[in-house]
């Protein structure tokens, strides 16, 4: 398309930054982080999932930012990575402890761990992402407070825990306690049309997956790479952020950060993208 | 007692918040036949440079989201999620047009990613600044819908 090519062209032109020009895609690469972890971003999917092959964010995004990402040295997210490890091992709140105190190394203990969340709390009743996880230690354990939504040492923590699953394959156990129920409700929120623009997760991800949408590729947008760092914000995006966002983006309400609804959908959406490789901290547009 | 006025005091018992101009249907009121809308919503005739910005800006139309176009190829980047829409002014009338951009279910089915610009039929949870509005106001949705007619082969 002649528009798009000259588009594409005055971008790269323009913004001086790359990055920020459209991407191609989703591309025919390998992701090797740092020439020695292997990600898994292309896989058959699972069964039920409506794609042959689910793909990850990253085959969407420019040659730029994707290098980036399999660079640690490059990549700004790795610093929220030590920033993480640094909380892990700092005492906080009443108790005198920290997470190192109860877990011990968080290299050898979380080691999987991020890959296979989220996982169903019998205590609470409900799905726990990360966040969630660590707020009930620093409460119960700590008696510490728990961390504000979005806080910077939530995001640094999450972090740092997804990364120790770099490169394993994404995974949600549904046959813990009610996660089913939790599924079907996220899969439901998934495919409802909402706000002023009438759009649902699918009319954009599903149906629309490999177009652009303006400046935007769209992928099958998965959660893999969460926490991402998103050179627009120059920042970590936190999942639930992200979600907010694309729901705002459809001029609807959006739900509270961990809400019951917002804590279904990232089940199902989790559940798409099984097999995916972790990609923490990814790096996206 | 004139149509117009009808149609306002219509408009006004519904409480819309976009001030209802006399002449102008109100979104449930349009009329959509054989995937047409006959005539102007508002009265008047569009108007196709207003409609150009429309189109373009991304707070109102937004069309380039979606749309490539080659008349707006200063503007940076062109969506493929649906059609170019080069030449889409020998492809529909106006009256096609003006249905397509108020209310595209109407033309192509609920299955459509295309918003209705001037449809109050919109998705679950709006929020509380665009609740009662279309994205468009019926006027906007004139020019624009002149302004397509001007993209011909
Ligand atoms: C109007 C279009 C649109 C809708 C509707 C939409 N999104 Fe998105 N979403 C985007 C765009 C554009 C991006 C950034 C490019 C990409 O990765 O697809 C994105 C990115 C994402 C990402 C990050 C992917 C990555 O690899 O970093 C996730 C996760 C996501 N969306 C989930 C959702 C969910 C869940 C919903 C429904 C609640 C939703 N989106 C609705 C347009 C949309
Ligand atoms: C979220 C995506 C989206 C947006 C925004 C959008 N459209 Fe569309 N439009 C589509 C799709 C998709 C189609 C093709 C019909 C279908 O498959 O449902 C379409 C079809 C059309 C057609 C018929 C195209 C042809 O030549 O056959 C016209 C005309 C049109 N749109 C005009 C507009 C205008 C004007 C705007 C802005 C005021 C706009 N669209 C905004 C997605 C969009």
């Amino acid at each position: 398309m002649l528009s798009l090519k000259s588009a594409a062209l005055a971008g790269v032109i323009l913004s001086g930054l790359s990055s920020f020009a459209l991407a191609g895609g989703p591309v025919d690469e390998e992701l090797v982080i740092d020439g020695e972890t292997q990600i898994t971003t292309r896989t058959k999917a699972a069964e039920g999932v409506p794609f042959e092959e689910v793909t990850s964010g990253w085959l969407y995004r420019t040659e730029e930012t994707r290098a980036l990402e399999a660079d640690s040295f490059q990549n700004p997210g790795m610093l929220y990575v030590e920033r993480g490890e640094e909380i892990w091992n700092t005492v906080d709140g009443e108790a005198g402890k920290s997470c190192a105190s109860c877990h011990g190394d968080g290299q050898e203990f979380l080691k999987g761990v991020g890959a296979a969340y989220p996982k169903w709390n019998a205590k609470a009743g409900k799905p726990f992402n990360i966040e969630l996880q660590i707020n009930q230690c620093r409460e119960d354990n700590m008696q510490a407070k728990p961390y504000k939504f979005d806080s910077a040492d939530q995001k640094a923590l999450t972090t740092y825990i997804k990364n120790q699953s770099l490169g394993m394959p994404m995974h949600v156990d549904l046959a813990q306690g009610d996660m089913q129920s939790w599924w079907d409700r996220g899969k439901e929120t998934y495919y409802t049309r909402m706000g002023q623009l009438n759009l649902s997760c699918s009319n954009c991800h599903e149906e629309n997956n490999g177009n652009y949408i303006r400046a935007d590729h769209l992928s099958q947008g998965n959660v893999n790479g969460f926490p991402t760092y998103r050179l627009k914000q120059a920042d970590m995006v936190s999942l639930h952020n992200r979600f907010r966002g694309c729901i705002r983006d459809t001029r609807a309400e959006f739900p509270a950060a961990f809400s019951d609804e917002l804590m279904a959908l990232e089940v199902y959406v989790t559940w798409r993208g099984t097999g995916l490789g972790i990609e923490t901290p990814s790096v996206r547009q | 007692m004139t149509r117009g006025f009808i149609y306002s005091i219509a408009a006004a018992t519904l409480a819309l918040s976009a001030p209802a101009m006399a002449g102008t249907v109100a979104p449930g009121d349009v009329v959509f036949a054989d995937m047409s809308v006959a005539t102007s919503m508002t009265g008047e005739t569009g108007d196709p440079a207003n409609g150009r910005k429309v189109f373009a800006d991304r707070k109102k139309g937004n069309c380039l989201a979606c749309h490539a176009n080659t008349d707006l190829k200063n503007e940076l980047f062109h969506g493929d999620v649906g059609p170019s829409l080069d030449g889409a002014g020998s492809r529909w009338s106006p009256e096609q047009l003006r249905a397509i951009v108020a209310n595209s279910k109407q033309v192509f089915g609920d299955q459509t990613v295309m918003p209705g610009f001037y449809s109050l039929v919109v998705g679950k949870d709006i929020a509380k600044e665009f609740e009662g509005k279309t994205i468009l106001s019926a006027q906007e949705v004139e020019d624009v819908v002149a302004y397509l007619t001007t993209l011909t082969d």
